[in-house]
C-alpha cells in the first residue's frame, strides 16, 4: 500500500531562506512529529504539503497520490488544522458546519455531532464568543468528520492549557490505535510531540537533520554524568556539550550504544550515571551543531 | 498487564517490554503456548509506540523466546527454564560486580557481603 506521505528531494526557494532536500516517509498508522527552531521551515513545509504555495522542485506525494491533478482527491482523504484557525466569527457551529462541509465528499454529520458533543461545544454560539481552546476543538471536530485517512496539524496545542493538550493528545493516540489514522504534526511543545510520536524529524535551517524511529533516537542520545576524575580525555572526545562542574562534569552523546562499554566499569563502580535526554536536549545539540 | 515501561529508565523502551517478557516466561508466570497480548493491546495499554512493542516482539522471536502464527498471535515458546535462569544468574553476577565495586572505598568486601547476605536469608 501507498505511504500516506512521501517527500522526496523537496525544495523551496525564497530569497532570504531555502528549504532544500526534504524528504520524509509516513507509514499508515503512524504518527511523526516534527521539530525545529523558530524559522527553521516547519509551517512551509507544511503548507508545501497542503499545497498552499508551490513548490520550486523534488516530489510529494499523498497516498501515491500528486498536487495538482489529484489536489481535490488527496482533500477528502487528509484532515488540517492550522496554527491560527479561521472561522467566520459572527456565525454558530451549525451554521459552521453547513458551509464546511460542502468541501468533502464523506461529510459525516453523525461523527461531527459526536465530537461537538466530547467537546462539549455549544451548536449556537457565535464563534467570536469562543476561547481558543474551544477553537482549536472546533477545527479538530471539523479536521476529523469526513474521516481522513491522514491529519496535518500545524502547532496544533501551542497556547492551549495542558488539561486541553492532554484531550487532544489522547484523542490522537486514540484514532491511530483504533482506526489507523496517521499523523503528521509541528510543534514547539517537545513534551507533546513525545508523548505521540512514533517518528521523529528535526528541521534547522531549512534541512531535515534527523529521521528516526523514537525509541532509536531516545536510545542513541543520552546525557552522561562523571564524578570529578571519572572522565577519561579519550570518552571526553566522543562527547558533545560537556559541562564541567563543581564534582564532576557531564555531556551528551548522540550514540550511547557504542560508548556504553567504555563507560562500563565506571557505571558498575557508581562513578558514572546514564540520564534521557529529551527531545529540546537534542535539539539544542543539533543547533548548536550547525 | 505484568508489563510497566519508564520513560525514565535509561534502558530503550523496546528492551524493557523484551526484558519484562523474558523474565515471565524465566518465572513461570508464562508457560509454553501461552498465548502473550496482542501487540494492538500492549500499544494501547502502555501508551507506547507500535513501533516499540513490535521491536520487542521481533526480537523475542529472533532470540527464540516466542513464534508467530499469522492471524493468531504470539505464542511462548518450549523453552529450556535451566538455560533461562543461568542467564538470570549471570545478570545477578553483574549486580554483585557492581555492589562489590562501589563499595570497595568503604573496605567493604565479598566476606562482608556474604556475610550481609546470609543474615537476611535467616531473617526470612
Amino acid at each position: 500500500m501507498e505511504n500516506p506521505l512521501q517527500v522526496m528531494n523537496l525544495r523551496k526557494e525564497y530569497n532570504d531562506f531555502l528549504l532544500d532536500d526534504i524528504s520524509l516517509a509516513l507509514e499508515r498508522g503512524h504518527i511523526m512529529g516534527l521539530i525545529g527552531p523558530n524559522g527553521a521551515g516547519k509551517t512551509t513545509t507544511i503548507r508545501l504539503l497542503m499545497n498552499m504555495i508551490k513548490k520550486d522542485g523534488g516530489d510529494v506525494r499523498l497516498f501515491g497520490l500528486k498536487y495538482p491533478q489529484d489536489e481535490k482527491a488527496i482533500k477528502n482523504r487528509i484532515g488540517y488544522v492550522g496554527e491560527e484557525p479561521y472561522f467566520y466569527q459572527n456565525r454558530t457551529i451549525r451554521w459552521t458546519e453547513k458551509f464546511v462541509s460542502s468541501f468533502f465528499t464523506g461529510w459525516d454529520s453523525g461523527v461531527f455531532a459526536s465530537f461537538v458533543k466530547k467537546f462539549d461545544l455549544p451548536w449556537k454560539k457565535k464563534i467570536k464568543h469562543f476561547s481558543k481552546g474551544m477553537k482549536v476543538k472546533l477545527s479538530f471536530a471539523i479536521a476529523l468528520s469526513h474521516h481522513p485517512e491522514l491529519l496535518i496539524l500545524d502547532e496544533p496545542t501551542s497556547g492551549l492549557d495542558p488539561v486541553v493538550r492532554r484531550e487532544i493528545l489522547d484523542l490522537l493516540l486514540d484514532l491511530r490505535n483504533k482506526r489507523e489514522l496517521s499523523v503528521f504534526l509541528s510543534s514547539h511543545i517537545t513534551d507533546d510531540l513525545y508523548r505521540v510520536s512514533d517518528r521523529i524529524a528535526y528541521m534547522v535551517n531549512g534541512r531535515i537533520l534527523i529521521t528516526e524511529v523514537k525509541d532509536e533516537l531516545m536510545a542513541r542520545w543520552k546525557r552522561i554524568i562523571f564524578k570529578d576524575g571519572a572522565l577519561s580525555p579519550e570518552v571526553e572526545t566522543r562527547l558533545m556539550q560537556v559541562e564541567k562542574q563543581l564534582f564532576g562534569s557531564a555531556g551528551i552523546t548522540n550514540n550511547y550504544p557504542q560508548l556504553a562499554e567504555a563507560l562500563r566499569d565506571g557505571m558498575a563502580r557508581g562513578d558514572v550515571k546514564v540520564e534521557n535526554v529529551n527531545l529540546d536536549d537534542i535539539l539544542i545539540s543539533l543547533v548548536n551543531g550547525e | 498487564m505484568f508489563i510497566l515501561v519508564s520513560h525514565q529508565d535509561p534502558a530503550p523502551l523496546y528492551q524493557q517490554v523484551f526484558d519484562q517478557i523474558v523474565d515471565a516466561i524465566t518465572a513461570g508466570l508464562l508457560q509454553e503456548d501461552d498465548k502473550l497480548p496482542s501487540i494492538r493491546e500492549v500499544t494501547a495499554e502502555l501508551k507506547i509506540s507500535e513501533i516499540t512493542v513490535k521491536r520487542a516482539y521481533a526480537d523475542l522471536e529472533q532470540a527464540g523466546y516466542i513464534y508467530t502464527r499469522p492471524g493468531m498471535g504470539s505464542f511462548v515458546k518450549g523453552i529450556n527454564r535451566e538455560a533461562l535462569r543461568k542467564k538470570k544468574l549471570h545478570s545477578v553476577r553483574m549486580e554483585l560486580e557492581s555492589l562489590l565495586k562501589s563499595n570497595a572505598k568503604f573496605a567493604i568486601g565479598a566476606a562482608d557481603i556474604i556475610r550481609l547476605i546470609k543474615e537476611i536469608e535467616e531473617e526470612q
